[in-house]
C-alpha cells in the first residue's frame, strides 16, 4: 500500500520515496544539489528537542530541515 | 582546530584576495569541496598555515591564500568556501563560484568527502564544465574504512577522465601523490576529455543551438558549453559575473540575446519552460553522479553509522539533548574557572615580581622618573594584568571547545536550537555564529555569510556581541570570583561560580533571541527562510594535538593583543593620569564627568571610563580600571589578584558594581575590530550604528533597572 504524503508528515524510522518537490526559490535549487530529486530515498531521523526541526537521512547525509520546507516535499511512503 | 590566531580579530576582516604570484613560473590552485570535507585541513597541510578547522559546514567564508613548493615550483593554494554547487544560494558560496569559475586557477582540486562521494561529485560534474584542470582529491578515507564503505578510485578515474587521488588530509597521507596529480594537470600542455553530463536532448539541443553564436565572444576564457546552458538558465548573478570577466558583455549581445530567447521558446514547446529547466540541469546531474558510483562505491553494514544515531539520540532527543548541552556548558566552565585559578595566580605573581626588577633596572640606569612611570607603570602594568588574567581562562576553555567543535557537536546545537530561532524569525545557524562569537565576534559576524537570507544574516551580524567573546569572558570569571564566590569553600565556590557564568552566558542567548524577534517584527521584518543544515558524522577529535595546538595557539593570541594593544594602552592610561588641566589629571576629570552616570548605572565613572577606553580591546577594561583606581591614590600598591577585591571595595564597589559591570560587559559596544567587520560586511553606517546602539541601549536599560531595584529593596 503506497500513499503520498508530505515529507514532514513522515513518523519517526519510516521510509519514503521522493515524489515531487515543490520547494520554492533557494531552497528547491538546495535541496536538488544535495540530492532530493523525483525517486531519491528518504528516511525521517530524529527530531529536535523542540519538535522542530526534524533530521532526514538523504543519500547517506543527515540533513535537518524545518518542517515548513519539509511539507513542499511529497513522498510516496515505502 | 578551533579557531586560530589565524582566523581572529583583524585576521577575521576579509581583505578580499589579491593573488600574488612571484615569480611568472608560480601557479594558481583552487582548494574547492562541498561543506565539511576538510578543504582547509588539505589546505593547512600542504601550506603549513593554520587555518581554523573543525567538524562543521561553514568555518571558511572567505578565500584563504596559502604557499606550497612542489619540484621546485610554487603552488598559491585558494582555500575557498565550501559550497554543494556552483550555483550559489550565500554570500559565502557566490565567493567560491566566482573563483571557481572567473578567477582562472591554473588548477582545481576538488576535496571529496570519501563517505558521501556520490553527493560529493555533483559539484565536481559542474566544475569539470568549467575546467578539465580537476583533481578530484578524495578525502577522509580512514573514515571510508571504519564505515566499511569501499572504494574503488582507479575505476572512478576512468570514468570521470581526470585524476583521482585516495587522501587522509589529518594524518598526511596521499598528500605527496595529490601534489603530483596537481603538477600534471596545471602543466600549460595539459589535456583531458572529462567526462560529460549528458542532459534531456531538448537541452542538449539547445545548448548545440546556443554554442556556436556565443564561443567567438569568449575569447577562450570561459567554456562556451558552460556559458551556453548558464545563458539558458538566465541566472542574473551569475551572469552579471560572466559579462564582467569578459571583454564585451555576452548576455547582453543581440545576437545571443536572440538565440537564447529562441532556444528558450523552443525548449518551453517541449515542457522545458524556465521553472523545469534548472530541476532538468540538476536532476542530470544528480543521475550522472549515481550512475559514476555504481561499482566504484561498496557499502557494507557498519557499527560506526548506528553510533552516529545512537549519539545523535544522545545529544538532540526531546528528553536529553537541552540538559545534556547545557550540561556540556557548565562543565567546560567548571574546568576553567578551577583549572584557570591557579595559573592565574602564579602568573600574576612571576610577572609583579619581575616588574619590581624591571624598576630597580630603571633606578640603576638613572631613567627620569616620567620614562619610568611609563613604560614600567603604564606599559609593562597593563601587560602583565592582561596576561595574568587572560591567558589562564582563554588556554583551558578554547582547547576544550575546540574538542566539541572537532567532534561534530555545534552542528548538534544549531539543530536543538533551531526552534527558538524560527519563532524569532531568524536562522538556526546563528547558533554556529555564536559559537564563534565566544572565540572572537569579528570572526563571528564574517562568519554569519553561512547565513542565505540577507534579513537573517544581519539579525545575526547586529546580535553576535551578546556572545561574550575572549576579552571578555576573563572578566567576567574574575568579576564573579572575587565577588561572589570568594568566601565560600572548594568545591562550592566554584561550582556556584560555574552556575554563574553559564546564567550570564545564557542570559546573552536570552537577550538575542529577544532582540532577534524584536529586529524582525520592526526594523528587518520578514519570515523565516528556509533552513537546510548538514549534522556531520561524528569524528574522534585528535585530543593530544587540538591541546597542544590550541593551547599554543591561544598563548600567542592573548600575548600578541597585550604587546598589541595593552601595552599602548597602558602608556595613554598612565599618560592621562599624569597629565593634569587645571590642577587635576585627565582621568580624574573624564572619569569625574561620566560619574553621574556611570552612578545611575549602579557603576562608577571610572567603570564607564574603563568600557570607553576599552573600545581597542575588551581585554583592558579591568586593567584601566585597576590603573586609574590606582593613580587616584588610594592603594599604591595592587600586585596581586587576591588584592583586587581590597581595592576595588575600597574604591566603593558593592556586589551591585559587580553585578552590574558583568552586565555591562556582556551588553555594551563591540569592540573597535568587530565594529570596523560589521561595517566592512554589512558596507553601511546604518547597520553598524545599530550595532553600537542596541547592545549599549540594552545594557544601560538592565544596569538601571537593577540598580532601581535593588535599591527600593534596600538590597544595595
Amino acid at each position: 500500500m503506497k500513499h503520498m504524503l508530505a515529507l514532514s508528515e513522515l513518523t519517526e524510522g519510516q521510509k519514503g520515496k521522493v515524489f515531487q518537490n515543490n520547494g520554492v526559490g533557494g531552497m528547491r535549487r538546495r535541496l536538488q544539489d544535495i540530492g532530493l530529486i523525483p525517486g531519491t530515498e528518504v528516511k525521517r531521523l530524529q527530531a529536535s528537542p523542540l519538535g522542530d526541526p526534524c533530521a532526514y537521512q538523504i543519500r547517506g547525509a543527515v540533513i535537518a530541515l524545518r518542517q515548513q520546507d519539509a511539507c513542499r516535499i511529497l513522498v510516496e511512503t515505502l | 582546530m578551533g579557531l586560530t590566531a589565524d582566523s581572529t580579530g583583524l585576521r577575521a576582516v576579509d581583505r578580499g584576495l589579491i593573488l600574488e604570484k612571484q615569480s611568472p613560473r608560480d601557479r594558481i590552485i583552487a582548494l574547492a569541496g562541498n561543506p565539511n570535507v576538510g578543504k582547509s585541513t588539505v589546505f593547512n597541510q600542504l601550506t603549513g598555515l593554520h587555518q581554523h578547522t573543525g567538524n562543521w559546514p561553514g568555518k571558511t567564508v572567505a578565500n584563504v591564500q596559502g604557499r606550497h613548493t612542489y619540484r621546485g615550483r610554487d603552488y598559491i593554494l585558494v582555500d575557498i568556501p565550501g559550497t554543494y554547487s556552483l550555483m550559489a544560494h550565500s554570500a559565502e558560496e557566490e565567493v567560491a563560484r566566482n573563483f571557481v569559475c572567473f578567477g582562472k586557477p591554473d588548477g582545481v582540486v576538488v576535496v571529496c568527502d570519501a563517505t558521501c562521494l556520490e553527493r560529493n561529485l555533483n559539484l565536481v560534474l559542474q566544475i569539470l564544465e568549467v575546467t578539465h584542470r580537476v583533481v578530484v582529491c578524495v578525502n577522509l578515507m580512514d573514515e571510508a574504512k571504519k564505515k566499511k564503505i569501499q572504494l574503488d578510485l582507479p575505476l572512478l578515474e576512468k570514468r570521470l577522465g581526470v585524476p583521482v587521488v585516495g587522501v587522509t588530509a589529518r594524518s598526511r597521507r596521499g598528500m605527496e601523490e595529490l601534489m603530483e596529480r596537481v603538477e600534471e594537470v596545471s602543466t600549460p600542455r595539459y589535456l583531458a576529455t572529462p567526462c560529460q553530463v549528458a542532459y534531456p536532448a531538448a537541452i542538449e539541443a539547445a545548448v548545440a543551438r546556443i554554442q556556436p553564436v556565443v564561443a567567438p565572444l569568449l575569447e577562450g576564457k570561459t567554456d562556451s558549453r558552460w556559458a551556453a546552458l548558464r545563458l539558458l538558465e538566465g541566472e542574473k548573478s551569475l551572469l552579471r559575473e560572466l559579462d564582467q570577466a569578459l571583454p564585451q558583455p555576452v548576455s547582453k549581445d543581440p545576437v545571443v540575446k536572440q538565440a537564447v530567447a529562441s532556444s528558450c521558446e523552443v525548449l518551453a514547446k517541449e515542457g522545458i519552460g524556465q521553472q523545469e529547466l534548472p530541476d532538468r540541469i540538476v536532476g542530470s546531474l544528480v543521475e550522472t553522479a549515481e550512475e559514476l558510483c555504481q561499482g566504484v562505491v561498496t557499502r557494507q553494514e557498519s557499527r560506526a553509522a548506528a553510533l552516529d544515531r545512537k549519539l545523535d539520540l544522545l545529544f538532540t532527543s526531546r528528553k536529553t539533548g537541552i540538559p545534556i548541552m547545557l550540561l556540556l556548558l557548565a562543565g567546560i566552565l567548571w574546568l576553567t574557572i578551577t583549572g584557570a585559578n591557579y595559573p592565574s595566580q602564579l602568573l600574576s605573581d612571576f610577572l609583579f615580581s619581575f616588574q619590581d626588577h624591571l624598576t630597580a633596572l630603571f633606578v640603576s640606569l638613572g631613567a627620569p622618573d616620567w620614562l619610568h612611570g611609563l613604560v614600567v607603570l603604564g606599559m609593562y602594568r597593563v601587560l602583565a594584568w592582561v596576561v595574568s588574567v587572560m591567558l589562564p581562562p582563554m588556554a583551558i576553555f578554547f582547547p576544550l571547545f575546540t574538542l566539541l567543535e572537532d567532534f561534530g557537536y555545534l552542528p548538534r546545537v544549531a539543530f536543538n536550537l533551531d526552534r527558538c530561532f524560527q519563532r524569532a524569525c531568524a536562522c538556526g545557524k546563528q547558533s554556529l555564529t555564536m559559537c564563534m562569537g565566544f572565540g572572537c565576534n569579528a570572526a563571528g559576524v564574517v562568519g554569519c555569510r553561512i547565513i542565505d537570507s540577507p534579513r537573517e544574516r544581519l539579525i545575526a551580524i547586529l546580535t553576535n556581541s551578546f556572545v561574550p567573546c575572549n576579552g571578555r569572558f576573563p572578566t567576567l570569571i574574575t568579576l564573579i570570583t572575587i565577588f561572589f564566590t570568594a568566601g565560600l569553600t572548594q568545591p562550592a565556590g566554584s561550582l556556584v561560580s560555574t552556575l554563574m557564568l553559564t546564567g550570564v552566558i545564557v542570559l546573552g542567548v536570552g537577550v538575542t533571541f529577544g532582540v532577534s524577534k524584536l529586529l524582525s517584527h520592526t526594523l528587518l521584518k520578514g519570515v523565516p527562510s528556509s533552513f537546510a543544515l548538514e549534522l556531520p558524522p561524528y569524528r574522534r577529535p585528535q585530543v593530544g594535538r587540538v591541546i597542544v595546538r590550541s593551547v599554543f595557539d591561544r598563548t600567542l593570541y592573548v600575548l600578541g593583543r597585550a604587546v598589541v594593544i595593552a601595552a599602548p594602552a597602558g602608556m595613554v592610561i598612565w599618560l592621562m593620569a599624569n597629565l593634569s588641566v587645571g590642577g587635576e589629571s585627565l582621568l580624574t576629570l573624564c572619569s569625574g564627568f561620566l560619574d553621574p552616570l556611570g552612578r545611575v548605572m549602579g557603576l562608577d565613572g571610572v567603570i564607564l571610563l574603563a568600557f570607553i577606553l576599552g573600545f581597542p580591546a575588551n581585554e583592558i577594561v579591568i586593567p584601566i580600571m585597576v590603573m586609574t583606581y590606582l593613580s587616584a591614590g588610594t592603594l599604591n600598591q595592587t600586585e596581586n589578584l587576591s588584592q583586587l577585591h581590597q581595592l576595588l571595595t575600597a574604591q566603593g564597589w558593592t556586589w551591585l558594581t559587580a553585578l552590574n559591570t558583568i552586565l555591562f560587559s556582556l551588553m555594551h559596544w563591540p569592540c573597535s575590530t568587530t565594529c570596523l567587520t560589521i561595517y566592512k560586511e554589512t558596507k553601511s553606517v546604518k547597520w553598524t550604528l545599530l550595532a553600537i546602539g542596541i547592545p549599549t541601549a540594552i545594557g544601560m536599560t538592565t544596569c538601571i533597572g537593577t540598580t532601581l531595584i535593588a535599591r527600593i529593596f534596600g538590597l544595595a
